[in-house]
C-alpha cells in the first residue's frame, strides 16, 4: 500500500486494538474496495465515545480514514489512492429519541432510512426524504452524499430536514451544533456543511432530523407525452397552478418515450381536487396510475456495471432542452435514460461502449449547462471515463475557501482525501 | 490603520461617506438599542466593486468592518465596533433579474423583503420569509441573520429560500456560493453561509427562490382562558397532521398592547390563537373544520374566521405590532427569541410565570406556537433604579429555560452582541471550537463583525495536528478555552 508500510499497518492495529473489542477490528477485504481501493484495516466501533477514539488514534498516526455507512454509494467522488483504515458506522444504530409531539428524531448515523422510516410509520409520520437504496443507505451516508429524491421538491433535501448533527472530527473531537428543534439560529448551521460533504470534514454520528406526517392519501397519474418540450411545458404549468405535488418527473431515453409523472398527497378532499386540476392541465393526455415510476430513479443502477451514472442539475425550464442535448450528442445506437424531477435535478445513465464519447458528452453537458449554472456530477463511471473528465467538473471560484474549510477541520487531509471537488 | 484611511475610503465611495460624529450616531446601534459604539466612519457603497474595495483596503489597513442592512435587527448583530467602519448595503437595493418561469429573483442585499414580494405577486407568487419588519428589513440583512417569520413553519427560513449568494470575503475577493441550481458541488456554503451574521464576509447579491401563491389563505381566531389550553390545541392540531401556514399565539398582556396601539378586534381571553390554513381550497376548506373542531375540543370561547382579506390583514397588523405595541403599556420591554420543543409549552409558561412574578416584573408573551419559538417581552421602566438589571437578569433566566428543555437561545433573531454569552449555555467547548474553525477559514483576521455570536475570538493559527498551547496563551494574554 502506498504511504503504509507494514511495520505502520502492525503499529495501527495495534493501537486500534487498544480500544476497540476483539471482533470489532480486522483485516480489509476485496468486499471492502472503493473503486477497486481495498482498505488495509477495518474497524466497527460499538459508539460514538469508541469511534472518537479511533479517530483520535488514526490522526495521531496519520492514517488515511474512509468512513463507511451502509456502503451503497462508497464509488461517489474521485477514486480514492489509498485507505489505511475504514471505519464502519454499522453499530452506530439507535433511535435516540423520537418524539412525535415536536416531530423530531435523533439517531445515530449508522442506522438505515427504512429502519428509521419504519419506526416514525408507528407514529403516522416520515422523514420526508427518499433516497436511494432505503433498505441499506445509512441515515450518515445519505447526508454525507446529500441523496435526495421526488419528495424534494415538496419538502427540501437533507438540508431542509436536518437540525441537528453532531461529528467527530479527524482529531477525535465530537463536536454538536444544531439542536433539537426546527428554529434555531444559535450559531454557525454546521448541519449544511456536512450535508454533502462526503465525510472529508468529520465522520457523522449523530443527526436530529424535522419530520412530516405521513399522508392520509397519496396518488401517482403518469402522463405520456410525444414531446419533450410539451412534457416540459405541462411540469412548469403544473409548478405555476394550485397544485402542490411531493413528485414531478419526467421520465425519458433512447427508447423515445416520455412521461410526466404528478403525486398529490394529503387528505381525500384536497387530493382530488389537485388531481383534478392536473388532469385540466394535462388537455387531451389521458393518465394512467401507476405508483411504481417513483423507483425509476433507483432503476437507472439496475445492472449499471459498466454504465455511467450522472447527477444533473438545471432550471426547471431546461428539461427538455437538456434531453435533447444528450439526445443530440449520444449516437444512435447508444442506450440512455433521465429521470428529471421539476426541481432542476436529473439523473442520466449512458450505456455506451465508447468510453471516449460518453466523456465527450459529459464535458458538452457540462459546457451547455454551465451558462446557465448548472452542473454535471459522475456518479457512478467506467475507470476509462473518469479518467478522460473529472467527477466534480470545473470548481467554481469558490473552490479557495473550500479548501480553507477543509484545512482547518481536517488540516492533515486524513478524512477521504482527494475525493471531493477540486482535489479536496 | 494609517492616517490616511478616510481619504482612500473617500476615493472608493466619493461622497457616499459618513464621519462627522453627528451623523454617525444614526448607525451606532440596530433595533437592539441597549448596546451603542459609534463607527469610524459610515460608508454606503452603491457596486460589488465598491464593496470589494472597502473590504481590501480593511483588510490591508486591518481595520474591522460591520455590514449593515436596514437595522432592525435585534440581537445587535449590526452594532459597530470600536475603531471600525460600518459598510450600509442601502444603496444596492436594485432587483436585478425575475426569472418567474424557473421561481427565481436576484437581488441586491439592500431590497426591502416585502419588495420582493410586491414585484413577484403580479404573477402570483410571493417570498416566504416573513420576519415581522418585513416592510423595512432588507434582503441582505435577512440573509445574515437567517430571518424566519410566523410563516416559517410551513415555509422554511430564509436558509431555504436562499439558492445562491455573491459575496465579497473578507480578504477582498469576490465569490460566487451556491447558484441558480441546486446542490451545486462542493460544500454548502450558501448554507454556512446565511445565519453567519455579517461574520463570513457582506453579500453583495442574492438568488432567491419565490413561492406560488396557494388558492385560497384562511385565518382564524380562537380564544381561550390560558396560554396553555391554547397550547394544548397548538400541539392536538399539528400532532392531527395539518401543517399550518402559520400559529401564532398571544398571551393577555400581549392583547391588551396590541389591541390598544392596532384596534384589531382581538377577544379579551387568556390565550390567542391565530391559525392560518393555505393551499388548494378543498384541502383548506376540510382542515379548518378540523382546526374549528380541535379548538373547541380545548374549549376555545370564541372562533372567528376571517371573512375578508381586509379582516385577515388586520388580525396580522395586530400580531405584527405586538412588539412595538408594548411601548403602550410599558416605557421600556426586552425582547426574547428562545425557542422550546412544542410539547413542553405548558410547563415552560408555568415556569416564566413562576420567574416573572419572584423578579416583579411583567412579561407579556407573543410567539410562533407552531415551531416552539417564544417571544417573551419583559417589561421593565428604565427610571426605576436596577429594574433594567433586573430585567435583564429575567430574560436571561428565561434562555436558560429553553435550553433546559432542550430549545434554543435564538429562533431567529440571532446571537449577535446580545446572547453570545448564553452560547455556552447550548454549547459545550468543542462544539464552539468547532463553528470557530468556519470563521477562521473565512475571516482568520478577524475583520468581519468581529465579537459577535461566540463568548471569546478563536485564535485562528494553522491547526497543526494535535493541539498545541499558542503562546499568547501561555503568556495569559489570550484564551483558548
Amino acid at each position: 500500500m502506498p504511504g503504509f508500510a507494514k511495520a505502520k499497518s502492525e503499529q495501527a492495529l495495534d493501537a486500534l486494538r487498544a480500544i476497540v473489542a476483539e471482533g470489532e477490528l480486522r483485516k480489509g477485504v476485496a468486499e471492502d474496495a472503493v473503486c477497486e481501493v481495498v482498505p488495509e484495516l477495518f474497524v466497527t466501533p460499538a459508539n460514538e465515545v469508541e469511534l472518537a477514539k479511533v479517530l483520535e488514534c488514526a490522526g495521531r498516526m496519520e492514517l488515511q480514514v474512509a468512513p463507511r455507512g451502509g456502503g451503497t454509494k462508497l464509488d461517489w467522488g474521485t477514486a480514492p489512492q489509498s485507505i489505511d483504515l475504514m471505519i464502519s458506522t454499522a453499530r452506530l444504530t439507535r433511535i435516540l429519541e423520537h418524539a412525535p409531539g415536536d416531530m423530531t428524531v435523533t439517531l445515530e448515523a449508522g442506522a438505515t432510512i427504512a429502519q428509521l422510516q419504519s419506526a416514525l410509520a408507528q407514529h403516522g409520520q416520515r422523514l420526508a426524504l427518499d433516497p436511494l437504496w432505503p433498505e441499506r443507505a445509512t441515515v450518515g451516508g445519505v447526508i454525507a452524499t446529500n441523496d435526495s429524491g421526488a419528495l424534494r421538491v415538496r419538502y427540501g433535501g437533507v438540508r431542509d430536514l436536518i437540525i441537528g448533527i453532531t461529528v467527530v472530527l479527524g482529531d477525535g473531537t465530537i463536536a454538536k451544533s444544531g439542536g433539537k428543534v426546527v428554529k434555531n439560529v444559535a450559531g454557525y448551521d454546521l448541519p449544511k456543511l456536512m450535508t454533502g460533504a462526503l465525510g472529508t470534514l468529520g465522520v457523522i454520528s449523530k443527526t436530529v432530523f424535522r419530520l412530516h406526517p405521513l399522508p392520509v392519501e397519496s396518488r401517482t397519474l403518469s402522463f405520456p407525452f410525444h414531446s419533450r418540450e410539451a412534457a416540459n411545458d405541462f411540469m412548469l404549468a403544473i409548478t405555476d397552478s394550485i397544485v402542490i405535488a411531493t413528485g414531478l418527473q419526467m421520465r425519458t431515453g433512447a427508447d423515445g418515450r416520455i412521461a410526466v409523472d404528478v403525486r398529490v398527497d394529503g387528505i381525500a378532499a384536497g387530493v382530488a381536487a389537485q388531481t383534478d386540476t392536473v388532469c385540466n392541465l394535462a388537455g387531451k393526455v389521458k393518465p394512467a396510475e401507476n405508483g411504481n415510476v417513483w423507483q425509476a430513479r433507483e432503476e437507472l443502477w439496475n445492472g449499471s456495471d459498466g454504465a455511467t451514472i450522472c447527477k444533473l442539475s438545471m432550471l426547471p425550464a431546461q428539461l427538455s432542452t437538456t434531453a435533447e442535448f444528450v439526445r443530440e450528442g449520444l449516437s444512435e445506437n447508444a442506450s440512455w435514460n433521465l429521470v428529471m424531477n421539476s426541481t432542476g435535478l436529473a439523473w442520466l445513465r449512458m450505456d455506451a461502449t465508447d468510453c471516449g464519447q460518453i466523456a465527450d458528452v459529459v464535458s458538452s453537458i457540462r459546457n451547455f449547462l454551465a451558462s446557465t449554472g448548472g452542473t454535471a456530477v459522475l456518479l457512478r463511471a467506467p475507470e476509462a471515463v473518469r479518467q478522460k473528465v473529472d467527477v466534480w467538473g470545473e470548481a467554481a471560484n469558490s473552490l479557495a475557501v473550500m479548501k480553507r474549510i477543509k484545512e482547518q477541520f481536517d488540516p492533515h487531509a486524513n478524512l477521504n482525501r482527494g475525493r471531493f471537488v477540486g482535489g479536496i | 490603520m494609517s492616517p490616511g484611511f478616510i481619504d482612500a475610503l473617500r476615493s472608493i465611495a466619493g461622497n457616499a461617506l459618513i464621519t462627522s460624529r453627528e451623523e454617525l450616531r444614526t448607525y451606532e446601534c440596530d433595533g437592539l438599542t441597549n448596546f451603542r459604539v459609534v463607527p469610524l466612519a459610515v460608508v454606503l457603497p452603491s457596486s460589488a466593486e465598491q464593496v470589494q474595495a472597502i473590504v481590501r483596503l480593511c483588510a490591508q489597513e486591518h481595520v474591522a468592518f460591520v455590514a449593515r442592512g436596514s437595522g432592525t435587527g435585534l440581537s445587535g448583530g449590526a452594532l459597530p465596533v470600536e475603531g471600525g467602519i460600518v459598510i450600509s448595503l442601502a444603496r444596492m437595493n436594485h432587483i436585478l433579474e425575475l426569472d418567474i418561469a424557473n421561481a427565481r429573483v436576484v437581488v441586491e442585499p439592500g431590497v426591502i423583503n416585502a419588495v420582493v414580494t410586491q414585484r413577484v405577486a403580479p404573477y402570483g407568487y410571493f417570498y416566504a420569509p416573513d420576519p415581522s419588519s418585513q416592510s423595512v428589513c432588507s434582503i441582505g440583512g435577512n440573509v445574515a441573520e437567517n430571518s424566519g417569520g410566523a410563516h416559517c413553519l410551513k415555509y422554511g427560513f430564509t436558509t431555504t429560500h436562499v439558492l445562491g449568494l455573491e459575496v465579497v470575503l473578507p480578504d477582498g475577493s469576490l465569490v460566487q456560493l451556491g447558484g441558480q441550481t441546486l446542490d451545486t458541488p462542493g460544500y454548502d456554503l450558501p448554507g454556512i453561509f446565511v445565519g453567519s451574521e455579517g461574520t463570513l464576509g457582506v453579500t453583495t447579491k442574492v438568488m432567491l427562490r419565490i413561492v406560488k401563491r396557494p388558492e385560497v389563505i384562511q385565518t382564524l381566531l380562537a380564544a381561550f382562558d390560558s396560554t396553555n389550553a391554547a397550547g394544548a390545541a397548538v400541539s392536538d392540531i399539528i400532532s392531527s397532521g395539518v401543517l399550518p401556514a402559520a400559529i401564532e399565539m398571544m398571551d393577555n398582556l400581549a392583547i391588551q398592547a396590541a389591541e390598544a396601539s392596532v384596534h384589531a378586534g382581538y377577544p379579551n381571553c387568556g390565550g390567542l390563537l391565530l391559525v392560518e390554513l393555505d393551499g388548494p381550497a378543498a384541502e383548506v376548506a376540510a382542515l379548518m373544520a378540523q382546526v374549528e373542531k380541535r379548538c373547541l375540543f380545548h374549549n376555545a370561547s370564541e372562533i372567528r374566521v376571517a371573512q375578508s382579506e381586509a379582516e385577515r390583514m388586520v388580525i396580522w397588523k395586530g400580531r405584527k405590532a405586538a412588539f412595538a405595541a408594548m411601548g403602550r403599556i410599558s416605557p421600556n420591554y426586552i425582547v426574547q427569541d428562545g425557542v422550546i420543543p412544542r410539547t413542553k409549552l405548558p410547563e415552560v409558561m408555568d415556569e416564566i410565570e413562576r420567574l416573572s412574578k419572584a423578579a416583579g416584573l411583567r412579561v407579556a408573551n407573543v410567539f410562533h406556537a407552531g415551531d416552539g419559538n417564544l417571544h417573551p417581552l419583559v417589561l421593565y421602566d428604565r427610571r426605576i433604579e436596577g429594574q433594567e438589571h433586573d430585567a435583564e437578569q429575567l430574560s436571561g433566566e428565561i434562555l436558560k429555560l429553553c435550553v433546559r428543555v432542550g430549545g434554543s437561545i435564538t429562533g431567529e433573531h440571532g446571537v449577535g452582541e446580545e446572547k453570545k454569552m448564553f452560547m455556552s449555555e447550548m454549547f459545550a467547548e468543542p462544539d464552539l471550537q468547532t463553528m470557530q474553525l468556519v470563521r477562521c477559514a473565512f475571516d482568520p483576521d478577524h475583520l468581519s463583525n468581529p465579537g459577535k455570536i461566540f463568548p471569546r475570538t478563536p485564535l485562528c493559527a494553522e491547526r497543526q495536528g494535535p493541539y498545541v498551547p499558542h503562546p499568547l496563551e501561555i503568556s495569559g494574554e489570550a484564551q483558548f478555552f
